[in-house]
């Protein structure tokens, strides 16, 4: 720690950005064919692929639950997506992700509409820098809503940290592994609420109390992308056949 | 794979019952929503451990034993010592609990309660290192869940915690390639007391440690982990539902007022502390 | 009194949690309420209907409705019946008395000489409920096993706007086209017809809807596409 400044003279942090910016982020949704629902999405390095199944038929059946549908989340890491091949077998910070995960998700879906049916999400990290359980939950989103399973809302996820005694948006892994702080935040715009929270580092009372606040307006430039993402496809479709009319 | 768990519910008279109690103020088990269970807290119940506690928080019960061994440290931290949280949520402590091995609740508490010691640098890894990038102490922090009557994440944690402070740290001697145990025992570096506040939301009310009754209840949790400083250091939402920006920063309110009572009853941390 | 916000247009693209209405409102389809508020569960389009205001999903799963009109395949044959897949979180179940009309006896020649695994039917949902999975029928006219056609998917969500209002577009299609066409509610589409341009014709007009559902003015593309194609075709003999 603290061998290298993460905050330059001007402000700027390791890879050019002010504390409140976003990395550059890339969505895509629907590039699966054989998922239900699936959705990409690259914020910096991190590449993340998700699909979501179902809702479908539980098997053994008596796994079921009469009043909703059930939820598998699994947020996996590829071998290839960091410095250092990372084994296949689930590790416990993946298998304490899917469950968060999980539970991020479990306040917006509409689960009682399937009862004693299930909905699978499976969240692919590729290549790791930072932000990729936050990265997966943005993503994830688009694909339920891909899937067209009702959702109460779209969830948006962000980290804020503490690098050379700043808070700052969105850290890369540098950021994260060198800083003071780092705290992943989901929020559901739509019920203003917080449905993942986690930190580590050491913050004050004063700092996490900004550090939240930064939280949901990273956030919601997320929401906004998101939506966008989700527009884009019928947007384009509908421009380019409604045109063609009017010419 | 993370799975939605089954839950049996309460009956709904008594989740009637809860719920108006609770529009009142009050919880079935005769506290106000800010107050902790009986807490009770034993250091050194297990004579072969380097370290041990035991924690009642009302009926849940868990002991936590300190094992120290010597081993290489990990590439990435070559000037360090190594800190292992691991629990084991006992068939013995409740009928739901199967054997087997951890599944993601005992990884989620396990990882918890690591997180609360490594993120308030409670103990002073720097200092447990023998030879860099060859030898360092190992401590292990088994958790082991006696009984589950709710909160097991604030019982396991004062029992970490405790149980760090009450480990004796055996002074080793490296002659060649052998390490050999001296006799000799010394403190074990504990520097900081972090303490964890979990706070379930049931209906509208915040309520500080939840009984396994009030946590079937909760739509969600959140245990924040406080320093002797007040500073955070630690933070976990859990369950399947979600708390508004305002109730986090409640809960947050009430935890590190909470800790610092809780953190007066660590056992070996007042000797420590000035 | 101050006018109550409606905060979308008719038609207009919106995605879950798009607040759509505010106020004296009533949720719809794919909608919900939330402290006064009208917000949108699914990406699609939205509609009002009075004070009613709702969104036409774009994608979403099959969840049966008693009376609907499904195409399924058989997947299992169990004790008195079948078990059919009509592409939903639910397998339905089509007992044997319904396709005899003789209560099941266990003697019974083999159920697959009637219906065989891989078969296709067209069916009706004749019960479901949340506790138990669907039960369909095939005793009324025009349902039955599949003989021959071609099955296309449908997004489920989609198939009202193959069907039309009152019937328009299905009728258009099968009238230009000459082919029979059975539109099950679960998103397979049967298409039957002698001539096999006549078939493409109509798979891709039913592929139109599939990728222009949420435009305007598509039963008129449609109706070009397919007379353009006609012609083409009859230039070429």
């Amino acid at each position: 720690m603290g061998e290298r400044k993460l905050i330059d003279e001007n402000g700027l942090r390791v890879d050019g950005r002010r504390p409140d910016e976003l990395r550059p982020i890339k969505m895509e949704v629907g590039l699966l064919a054989n998922a239900d629902g699936s959705a990409y999405i690259e914020q910096g390095k991190s590449k993340i692929i998700v699909a979501v199944y179902g809702p479908k038929e539980v098997h053994p059946k008596h796994l079921g639950l009469t009043g909703r549908a059930i939820i598998r989340c699994r947020y996996h890491m590829a071998p290839f997506s960091t410095p250092e091949r990372k084994s296949p077998a689930p590790s416990r910070r993946e298998i304490e992700l899917s469950k968060i995960i999980r539970e991020a998700f479990e306040p917006v879906i509409f689960s009682e509409y399937y009862p004693r049916s299930m909905i699978d999400i499976f969240i692919e990290v590729l290549q790791s820098d930072g932000g990729t359980r936050c990265a997966g939950i943005t993503a994830a989103s688009l694909a339920l809503a891909d899937a067209g399973i009702p959702l109460r809302d779209l969830v948006a996820a962000c980290a804020v940290g503490k690098v050379d005694g700043q808070l700052v948006v969105d850290l890369n892994d540098v950021e994260d592994k060198e800083g003071e702080a780092d705290m992943p935040v989901a929020y559901i715009p739509a019920l203003n609420q917080i449905s993942l929270l986690q930190m580590d580092g050491q913050l004050t009372e004063e700092e996490f109390a900004k550090a939240l606040e930064m939280a949901k307006e990273a956030c919601m430039k997320i929401y906004q992308l998101q939506k966008q993402t989700l527009k884009q496809k019928y947007v384009e479709a509908k421009e380019a056949v409604e045109k063609g009319e009017e010419a | 794979m993370s799975i939605t768990p089954q839950t049996e519910p309460l009956t709904k008279i008594k989740s009637r019952q809860m719920i108006e109690f609770l529009k009142s103020g009050k919880r079935l088990d005769g506290r106000t929503l800010t107050q902790h269970r009986n807490v009770k807290i034993e250091a050194g119940v297990i004579g072969k451990a380097e370290g041990s506690a035991q924690v009642t928080l009302g009926n849940t019960r868990v002991l936590v034993g300190v094992k120290i061994e010597t081993g290489p440290p990990y590439s990435d931290t070559p000037n360090m010592g190594v800190l292992t949280v691991n629990a084991e949520l006992l068939p013995l402590a409740h009928e739901v609990f199967e054997p087997g091995p951890p599944d993601e609740n005992s990884i989620e508490l396990a990882r918890v309660v690591d997180r609360s010691i490594r993120e308030s640098k409670a103990l002073d890894l720097e200092s447990l290192v023998i030879i860099p990038a060859k030898l360092a102490y190992v401590v292990f922090v088994d958790i082991y869940i006696l009984n589950h009557d709710g909160n097991l994440f604030d019982a396991s944690e004062y029992a970490a915690i405790s149980a760090l402070l009450n480990a004796k740290l055996p002074v080793v001697k490296v002659e060649g390639e052998e390490v050999k145990p001296t006799g000799e025992f010394k403190e074990l570096p504990v520097r900081e007391c972090p303490i964890s506040v979990t706070i379930a939301k049931v209906d509208e009310a915040l309520l500080v440690d939840p009984t396994l009754e009030e946590e079937v209840m909760a739509s969600a949790k959140i245990t924040i982990t406080t320093t002797s400083t007040g500073k955070i250091c630690a933070i976990q939402k859990s369950g399947g539902g979600a708390f508004t920006p305002q109730e986090i920063l409640e809960a947050q309110r009430i935890a590190r007022s909470k800790a610092e009572e809780i953190r007066s009853l660590i056992p070996g941390w007042g000797g420590r502390c000035g | 009194m101050i006018a109550l916000p409606l905060l979308v247009e008719r038609r207009q693209l919106v995605t879950p949690g798009d607040l759509l209405a505010e106020g004296d409102f009533q949720p719809g389809d794919n909608t919900y309420k939330s402290n006064g508020k009208i917000i949108s569960q699914r990406l699609g389009l939205a509609e009002f209907k009075g004070k009613r205001v709702s969104v036409v999903a774009l994608k979403g799963p099959y969840v049966p409705r008693v009376g609907d009109l499904v195409i399924g395949r058989i997947i299992d044959i169990v004790l008195g019946g079948w078990l059919v897949d009509i592409n939903s979180p639910y397998t339905a179940n089509l007992s044997v008395s319904d396709v005899t009309g003789k209560p099941f006896s266990p003697e019974m020649v083999s159920l697959s000489r009637i219906l065989a695994i891989g078969d296709i039917v067209v069916a009706k949902v004749a019960a479901f409920d949340r506790t138990r999975d669907p039960a369909i029928t095939i005793r009324e006219r025009g349902l039955g096993r599949v003989e021959g056609g071609v099955i296309i998917d449908l997004t489920p969500t989609k198939v009202p706007r193959l069907i039309g209002r009152k019937g328009s577009m299905i009728n258009m299609i099968k009238q230009l086209t000459k082919c029979e066409i059975i539109a099950g509610q679960n998103g397979k589409v049967l298409i039957k017809g002698r001539n096999l341009k006549m078939v493409e014709l109509a798979i891709h007009s039913v592929r139109m809807i599939e990728e222009q559902a949420h435009t305007s003015g598509l039963t008129d593309r449609i109706r070009r596409f397919i007379e353009e194609e006609k012609e083409k075709a009859s230039r070429m003999i």
